[in-house]
């Protein structure tokens, strides 16, 4: 007799807790019932984005960028889930680089993007790259995996929080990387991922007036409306972004000058 | 009338406060009695036909008129710019850019006497600050660009930087030529030629900057000024060969700029509004602060985005403060821009008036106390009297929206955690003021503030080194500084 596996139920990934869609919804994916993410959904996901910032963008970049690498750490462990799921060893290969790459920027930001100005008077004047909060981050479509850590690792490692609207076609791999997220000392609510159709999703989070950039990298389709939107509060946006590079992390980064006097 | 204006009407200042005139002569500046719109290296007739006076706030008289670009003029200005990027400007050396601006930053110190007069007389700006902030400020700009305009590849080491091209650029009324020379001057370093549309109340010293273009010898075209309305700016940032958009004004318009220029790929920056928070602790050096205070809130008649317009004192000092701030505020001169005595000068406009008397009725409406030093305003021209409020909520409408006047709020704090807290409880971030002793605090302060500009034991303080803008909804994007270039700039 052959053994009947357990299979397991793909659901939201929230605040460091793997819900269900308040909505009871799902659709189906990859053979699979996924959580269908609601309006609500986004927004619990913004709320626990916002609550998980300060905790994140207060730890030292050492930190973050161990974090970071810890993930690569728990991905890595589980190439063959991932490859499975993407059918590509090589896209988990370079999704688990990938966060390597970005874990050593963390403490590197500071020097690639900031500086000290000689500035006209007795102040030491110096700019600071600083994160810019939550970050809404529409993942691309394909690849599922790859496409979604190279927009999700350069938005979180200058210590920003994250809601990602994940693939919607193959939605799998984003969820079973919420558990690696969830053991990687990730404190919850840095990162958020839902599933669900991007119609619905992505003009809520485009208008939403607690996010403070936007990844439009993974929409499809027509950019423009979810750009108006976005204008209602300032946000930042990245359209196409800088491929693997710290400039798609900066995008995603203040700076900040002070004018320290000095004097005696 | 109403209790704001029967206040502003009260006896004169002391006598030991009395100072004899000392105007600054306007002979200096020469005015046309009609100005076209600066497109290919020459003052040209609108293509809209339309001419509007600009009026000197402190007497409302007209200066002169301007013209009204429209829809045509746009068109043409930008095809201008266009042609003139594509046949030599973007393949000029960087070194030869970079004489230009040179060239721009020493003519601008010859001239500047001539500039301050002319920003005074059309802005309503004492003659003290544009001839000892504005126009220096403006020279060193360019003198700073013009420095990087051939180094470029150090700034940005392998990125292969490049000009996006035209740079459509719209500028505010409170720092006219400063403004005109933040926008123009990291732009033609970058290698991009520019259409600027200077704002409808303050044109005179961007057409007279017309004049410096010339006698720098800038090729025709590099540089196109379209004075003009909000409708000469819209068209401007929608116009599909605007490779580049640059805005500093209010919060509200520079939203529907992001909403027009949404889906085109256009570059954007945005240097919005501000609700700055100006925190004084009780080990500050108080007379030093109250200094600060009244900089930061009635520097330029508080026609600055960046003004420090909430003032939080730590409550062990609140009384102490408070009364040496009332005390420091009695001897504002409110008067004649041109008047070399002169502290606070006009109100840049009747509509700007108007917006500043509603604000503070709001706020007496909601409870808070105000108070205004014995003052005796011109009898002409659009004034008001520096205003402090005490009392104040965080809900009142004087602590939440920029009034950008000579209105302060006063909250108070006891703790450097509460600071941060209120100061941060706003959906601007443009800069913020921090007044103690010590070095450390001073750091862990700015390190909490949501701001993009913090000052520490000073305010209002610039330089072309130091990078300027906001987070939140006081837009994106620096201006000053290495990181002020990049805007201009493609990366291959």
């Amino acid at each position: 007799m052959t053994r009947l596996p357990v299979q397991k139920t793909y659901k939201l990934y929230i605040g460091g807790a793997f819900p269900r869609s308040e909505s009871g919804r799902t659709y189906e994916a990859e053979g699979a019932n996924v959580a269908r993410a609601s309006r609500k959904d986004l927004r619990d996901a913004v709320r626990a984005a916002r609550e998980a910032f300060p905790k994140w963008a207060g730890m030292t970049a050492y930190n973050r960028g161990q974090i970071l690498y810890r993930i690569a750490e728990m991905l890595e462990g589980r190439r063959q889930q991932f490859a499975e799921l993407t059918g590509s060893e090589a896209e988990v290969s370079s999704a688990v680089d990938s966060w390597v790459w970005y874990a050593g920027w963390a403490d590197k930001l500071a020097q690639l993007l900031g500086s000290s100005n000689p500035v006209a008077g007795p102040y030491f004047n110096f700019t600071v790259p600083e994160p810019t909060g939550v970050v809404g981050v529409v993942a691309p479509e394909e690849p599922s995996l790859a496409g979604l850590v190279g927009r999700l690792a350069p938005a979180i490692v200058g210590g920003n929080a994250a809601v990602v609207v994940v693939s919607e076609k193959r939605p799998l791999a984003a969820v079973t990387l919420a558990e690696v997220l969830a053991t990687s000392d990730l404190p919850g609510g840095v990162v958020n991922l839902l599933t669900g159709r991007k119609d619905e999703l992505c003009p809520v989070l485009a208008g939403h007036m607690d996010v403070n950039a936007l990844d439009l990298g993974g929409v499809e389709g027509d950019r423009a409306e979810l750009e108006r939107l976005a204008a209602d509060n300032v946000k930042r946006v990245v359209v196409n972004g800088d491929g693997q590079s710290p400039w798609h992390v900066a995008a995603f980064l203040e700076l900040k000058t002070v004018w320290h006097p000095i004097g005696v | 009338m109403s209790d704001v204006e029967r206040r502003q009407d009260r006896s004169p200042v002391p006598s030991a406060f009395e100072y004899a005139p000392a105007p600054e002569s306007r002979e200096i500046v020469r005015l046309e009695e009609r100005y076209g719109l600066f497109i290919g290296g020459e003052l040209v007739d609108p293509r809209s036909g339309e001419y509007q006076p600009t009026v000197n706030p402190a007497t409302e008289e007209p200066l002169a008129e301007v013209a009204y670009a429209g829809p045509e003029d746009v068109d043409l200005a930008v095809t201008t710019a266009c042609d003139a990027f594509q046949n030599g400007w973007s393949d000029l050396p960087g070194s030869e850019r970079a004489k230009y601006l040179f060239r721009i930053a020493r003519i601008l110190q010859e001239r500047s006497r001539e500039f301050a007069v002319l920003e005074s007389l059309d802005g309503g700006k004492p003659i003290r600050e544009s001839r000892d902030v504005d126009l220096p400020l403006a020279a060193a700009h360019f003198f700073y660009y013009a420095g990087w305009a051939d180094k470029l590849e150090y700034a940005f080491p392998n990125r292969r930087p490049r000009p996006v091209g035209v740079a459509g650029q719209v500028i505010p009324w409170n720092f006219p030529l400063l403004m005109l020379s933040w926008k123009i001057a990291p732009a033609l370093a970058a290698g991009n030629t520019v259409v600027l549309k200077p704002a409808e109340t303050t044109p005179l010293t961007a057409l007279l900057f017309c004049d410096v273009l010339r006698q720098a010898e800038v090729p025709p075209g590099v540089v196109n000024i379209l004075t003009g309305d909000g409708r000469a700016g819209a068209e401007l940032v929608k116009h599909p060969d605007v490779n580049k958009v640059a805005f500093t004004g209010s919060t509200e318009v520079g939203k529907e700029i992001q909403r027009a220029v949404a889906g085109t790929g256009k570059k954007l920056t945005l240097e919005l509004g501000g609700k700055a928070a100006n925190i004084i602790f009780d080990d500050a050096a108080l007379d030093q602060a109250v200094e600060g205070i009244i900089n930061g809130i009635y520097f330029n008649q508080g026609h600055v985005c960046c003004a420090g317009s909430r003032l939080f004192v730590q409550e062990s000092i609140y009384e102490e403060t408070i009364a040496k701030l009332k005390r420091r505020m009695g001897t504002l001169r409110v008067g004649d821009p041109l008047d070399k005595n002169t502290d606070v000068g006009a109100i840049n406009s009747q509509q700007q008036l108007e917006k500043i008397k509603e604000l503070v009725a709001s706020g007496e409406e909601e409870g808070a106390e105000i108070y205004q030093p014995p003052c005796r305003l011109p009898e002409r021209g659009w004034f008001f009297v520096p205003t402090v409020f005490t009392n104040v909520a965080q809900s009142y409408r004087i602590a939440q929206e920029e009034i950008f006047g000579p209105v302060l709020s006063v909250l108070t704090f006891r703790t450097p955690d509460e600071a941060l807290e209120k100061a941060n409880n706003t959906p601007y971030g443009l800069s913020a003021g921090v007044w103690t002793e010590k070095g450390s605090r001073i750091l862990a302060m700015a390190q909490g503030l949501r701001a993009g500009v913090i000052w520490a034991n000073t305010f209002n303080r610039f330089d072309p080194a130091s990078p300027f803008g906001g987070y939140k909804e006081s837009g994106f994007g620096r201006e000053g500084g290495l990181h002020g270039l990049e805007p201009y700039l493609k990366f291959e």
